[in-house]
């Protein structure tokens, strides 16, 4: 039974979006993926400054089954990236949407926010998918 | 038809993430497998192993019929209990698989083959024991146990009578006893002290329960990789499978060529391998920086050519990645590995990695 936060936003492919007072994203995994991923052993998260366009891979979790890429839900540019991964990346499987944070981006203007899904449709989402 | 082990609804109960091995339903994890393999390095864990199996050859001519099917030589073990490992070969001297045998008295030994192999171990330890009248019994009405880790032997001797106790305590390495009517063998595939108990499925459920109240971690198929690949042990299928002969597999230690008059199957073709020398070789690797080496990498080798990763994994003790791989025999020293279309560096080392709990190489 996994945790949906209902203030948050979520992809089809299992990143949540935390909008800051600040108007940048915090862009994360789900506690379905970390999940379904394991033991996390290795994030690596872009540097502050680099652009990405949405749906773009912008970071790699690793765990000890297996490695899979992160996906921009937005096309923007990175503010921040969660260097404390580097020596806790099991953060991510303990507190997949506190501390386990990936990045931060700030969306460019007009930015596809189009193919995101709610609380209640990323659980049904994942109910369909036996998780 | 997935198989269960009679410990299968006890798995469900305690929350275990299953997975399918070699057609069984088994328990990966419990929760954190990094948590599980960090217990068993430091206090103890119970495993389920039940998938294994357990055959029991009987017969006046057992001995002789063993030093004809295994590359090691049972003529080693004189002492009541004792137990070797070896492989069992085929005539190319490919392996069939690996396994432990226990000299249990003069017309009885125990084997314990794998669960991936057993139909066919069954088949062809069967069709040669024809040739000696050794009878061949599976022991289907027996679960197994592993407790590992420094304080597995005492916290297993707690579920014992005190006699009991006394006498699995008192078991040297490797050897095994009737105990309190179970099957209790100072053996294990973690590179930690430990016991192996066979004993009635009956009875299963209820040890493993009073081990968990006793503070031994159950733990799954994934600590049981990681722990087993720091100890440098192989796992058949990855490691060697029949295509690959022991020379090539880290396990010339296992081949027993003396008594040269001891004609045992794959000799022949071994010793032709000899001769003219193994082109390859297994090594144990390191990976310098982050990433996780996984089975089927290239490995590059400088001035020798290519080889293949055939166990790798993220080890939770060095907390770096380690791998076994199958390289050119001349290759030593400094390698690149092929993660996901770029070169990264590693390093040949010699297994094992851990040793005691502690990490013998930085």
């Amino acid at each position: 039974m996994s945790n949906v936060p209902s203030d948050l936003k979520y992809t089809k492919t299992h990143e949540w979006l935390r909008t800051l007072p600040d108007g940048t994203l915090e862009i994360g995994i789900t506690d379905h993926a970390q999940h379904a991923l394991g033991d996390l052993v290795f994030a690596e998260v872009p540097e502050a400054g680099r652009k990405l366009s949405a749906g773009e891979p912008f970071a790699v979790v690793e765990s000890v089954k297996a490695a899979s890429d992160v996906y921009s839900p937005v096309a923007g540019e990175v503010t921040a990236g969660n260097a404390a991964l580097a020596s806790e990346p099991e953060a991510i499987n303990s507190d997949a949407y506190g501390k386990g944070w990936l990045m931060r981006v700030r969306p460019a203007a007009g930015g596809a926010a189009a193919a995101l899904l709610s609380a209640a449709e990323y659980e049904k989402l994942i109910a369909e998918e036996g998780g | 038809m997935t198989r269960h082990t009679p410990l299968f609804d006890l798995h469900q109960k305690l929350g275990a993430r299953m997975v399918d091995f070699g057609g069984w339903d088994m328990p990966l994890q419990y929760g954190s497998q990094i948590a599980e393999h960090h217990a068993v390095r430091r206090a103890a864990g119970v495993f389920d192993v039940s998938h294994m199996c357990i055959a029991d050859l009987t017969g006046a001519r057992v001995r002789p019929f063993l030093q004809r099917l295994l590359a090691n030589d049972v003529g080693k073990l004189k002492s009541p209990g004792k137990a070797l490992y070896s492989c069992m070969l085929n005539e190319t001297g490919g392996v069939i698989d690996d396994l432990i045998v226990y000299f249990l008295g003069d017309s009885w030994f125990r084997a314990v083959v794998n669960a991936g192999t057993r139909d066919k171990d069954l088949a062809w330890i069967r069709r040669h024991a024809a040739d000696f009248a050794v009878e061949v019994r599976e022991r289907t009405d027996l679960a197994m146990l592993a407790v590992q880790g420094p304080d597995a032997r005492a916290k297993a001797a707690g579920l014992l009578s005190p006699a009991g106790a006394a006498g699995a305590l008192a078991l040297e390495p490797f050897f095994g006893r009737e105990i309190d009517g179970w099957f209790i063998a100072r053996t294990g595939y973690t590179g930690e002290d430990g016991f192996e108990i066979m004993l009635p499925a009956a009875d299963a459920e209820r040890a493993w329960k009073a081990l968990n109240s006793a503070g031994v971690v159950s733990c799954g198929l994934g600590a049981r990789d990681t722990l087993r690949l720091e100890a440098g042990m192989s796992l058949y299928g990855n490691d060697m499978d029949e295509r690959t002969n022991p020379l090539e597999s880290g396990l010339a230690w296992t081949v027993a060529l003396e008594p040269r008059e001891r004609t045992f199957i794959g000799r022949e073709a071994l010793e032709a391998i000899r001769a003219r020398g193994p082109g390859r070789k297994l090594v144990g690797l390191l990976l310098e920086g982050r990433g996780v080496l996984r089975s089927h990498q290239k490995v590059l080798v400088p001035d020798a050519g290519e080889g293949e990763i055939t166990s790798g994994t993220f080890s939770p003790t060095l907390e770096r990645s380690i791998a076994l791989a199958r390289v050119p025999a001349a290759a030593a020293g400094a390698v690149q590995v092929d993660i996901r279309g770029k070169p990264q560096d590693a390093r040949i080392v010699r297994p094992p990695f851990v040793r005691h709990g502690k990490a013998l190489l930085g």
